[in-house]
């Protein structure tokens, strides 16, 4: 699969406070958790992002609560895959499970910067920078993670053991 | 080579002779939990998986706890939802107002956590029960619906931080100073995908209360879990607690450590996290004047028993300062009602705090004592990023139940050593 957008770039330790705020979690509907995603670090994000841009951020993305509302807010606002240094790790994994792709990429982290243009291929892990024309390679996802992704996140992985 | 006590757990549930930190492997699990927040988003994900019951129902826990009583219509539709659930799965294990309290204080005072077991939570301070020798992590919705549904989840093996501990704490210092000691030196993504095992003859001076506090944060330094071994205390507290039967696991002689800190119990100070992270520690001795409007004691990380005889024996004979609103908040019904008993309830209305029934409430900004714009809070929670406690203007200072006591008194951030 191959994903191409513009990118917002934050700094280290987006927390999920900011990606999603605790006022907004009396709701699990992803439509209206988009209108409010990032809202408390960038306030025009949800009304600037389009379908398939891209965030780029320094390490630990994704630290603090182990709401899901996080990377749902994110994946229902358009966005098609989150590059950082690193994520925390409840992201990390909840990203996979409900089919956000995130991938772990310092050198495309150093390189990119807000607005870029960007294109990334998930089968060979390589990041196109099509405004400064360079290409960045990420780690391919581990195997166990493959298998997820390709029953599109936990649910339908967990449907296919079930049926077993 | 040898495994740590965490991945010593983690292949016994695996059925694996050995484990290493990297393996991805899938995990039989004691304990799936949710609470009123990441539950109803579990619930669509497990129907969506097509799964009929839940795989042990004895098994599966819920409380409500981060906006109950509920604050408003949105979050009683979210209760009522989950409670429809509940009843008609015949969850066992579902704590509803009245007898819920916050999920991570609950789950050992119901004896429903034991060492040994291994515990996914649907909230990122399930952690906590590492200090019952448990492995024990946060995780999503969704591995949350799957666990439910299959009683198992997928694990990256993590590779282990060693805390050496060793020393006896001073009079003022407890649980939470040792970890936002360790949070402050190694940052809040020090630990990051690893397991924090705690070690060192130090243990035995720490309650388990401490041990709770301790746990409880691994997270905030990016952990997986963070363990104790089990010891005498241990047992202790499982023997009046669980009639569960439970196995201990002990860490090889050679495990393998990626990094080892030490921690001299008898050196630390009461320490303070300032805003936004809780890695910007200070000892309370570098703290100048702040200012502060309103005190919140509670929380998973410090609404225990033993923090609210701290905060009470700060708060005897004294005043709570007219320009500082005090919130206290006991974590379960059982230990509001200790507070009863011991009397430490009197004191706080005395002092002028206002107590409540057990909530998140003010921890996540919820409700229960939300901050304005410009305001600062010194709480006995856990997190204190941007927005945390309401406005995002506002300034949370995490503490301990003693500092968070004295400060209240002052109006500032004080120490309890200051008092008069
Ligand atoms: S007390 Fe705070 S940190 Fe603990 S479970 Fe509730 S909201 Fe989360």
């Amino acid at each position: 699969m191959i994903v191409n957008g513009k990118v917002f770039r934050y700094g280290d330790n987006i927390d999920t406070d900011v990606i999603i705020p605790a006022r907004y979690l009396n709701t699990s509907d992803p439509k209206e958790l988009a209108k409010y995603c990032m809202i408390d670090i960038d306030e025009t994000f949800a009304k600037r992002v389009e379908e398939g841009d891209i965030i780029v951020a320094d390490k630990n993305f994704g630290c603090g609560s182990s709401r899901e509302h996080a990377p749902l807010s994110i994946k229902s606002a358009g966005v098609s895959c989150v590059i950082a240094k690193s994520f925390a790790r409840i992201f990390y994994r909840n990203s996979f499970n409900i089919g956000l792709p995130i991938l772990e990429c310092e050198e495309a982290v150093n390189n990119i910067g807000a607005e870029d243009k960007v294109q990334v291929n998930f089968e060979t892990g390589e990041i196109k920078n099509i405004t400064k024309n360079q290409t960045y390679k990420a780690e391919p996802f581990p195997e166990f993670i493959t298998q997820i992704i390709e029953k599109d996140g936990l649910v339908g992985y967990v449907k296919s053991k079930i049926k077993d | 080579m040898g495994m740590t006590m965490t991945q010593k757990i983690l292949a016994g549930h695996a059925g694996l002779e050995k484990v290493k930190a990297g393996q991805f492997i899938e995990i039989d699990l004691d304990v799936v939990l949710g609470n009123d927040i990441t539950t109803p988003v579990a619930i669509k994900e497990f129907e969506k998986m097509g799964a009929d019951d839940v795989f042990d129902k004895e098994k599966v826990i819920v409380v409500f706890d981060h906006f109950t009583p509920n604050k408003d219509i949105k979050t009683a539709e979210q209760c009522r939802f989950t409670r429809e659930f509940c009843n008609k799965k015949g969850i066992v294990n579902f704590f509803d107002v009245g007898e819920m309290g916050i999920e991570h204080a609950l789950l050992p005072e119901k004896g429903i956590v034991a060492s040994g077991d291994t515990v996914i939570g649907a909230d990122s301070h399930t952690c906590t029960y590492g200090a019952l020798g448990a492995f024990s992590t946060g995780i999503g919705s969704t591995d949350m619906a799957a666990g439910m549904a299959r009683g198992k989840a997928w694990v990256r093996v993590p590779s282990a931080v060693k805390v050496e501990i060793t020393g006896q704490p001073a009079k003022w210092v407890s649980g939470k100073d040792v970890i936002l000691h360790i949070i402050g030196r190694i940052g809040v993504d020090g630990a990051l995908y690893k397991s924090m095992e705690f070690t060192g003859d130090g243990i035995k001076n720490l309650s388990m209360d401490d041990r709770f506090t301790i746990s409880n944060m691994a997270i905030e330094a990016g952990a997986k879990n963070g363990i104790f071994p089990v010891d005498e205390k241990t047992t202790e507290y499982l023997k009046e607690h669980t009639k569960k039967e439970y196995k201990t696991y002990k860490a090889d002689e050679d495990a393998q450590y990626d990094e080892i800190i030490k921690v001299d119990l008898s050196r630390l100070r009461p320490t303070v996290s300032f805003p936004h992270l809780p890695e910007n520690t200070k000892t309370i001795d570098e703290v100048e004047d702040i200012r502060i409007d309103q005190v919140v004691i509670g929380s998973c990380t410090n609404g225990r028993i033993e923090d609210m005889r701290r905060a009470a024996n700060v708060f005897k004979g004294r005043k709570v300062n007219k320009k500082v609103r005090t919130i206290i908040i006991p974590a379960t019904q059982k230990i509001y009602l200790e507070c009863i008993r011991e009397g430490l309830m009197e004191i706080f209305v005395e002092a002028g705090a206002a107590v409540s029934t057990p909530t998140c409430g003010p921890c996540l900004g919820g409700h229960m004592g939300i901050l304005g714009k410009g305001e600062r809070a010194v709480a006995t929670t856990n997190r204190n990023f941007v927005g945390r406690m309401g406005h995002t203007e506002s300034e949370v200072y995490l503490a301990s139940p003693e500092v968070a006591a004295a400060s209240a008194i002052t109006g500032k951030i004080s120490s309890p050593e200051s008092l008069k």
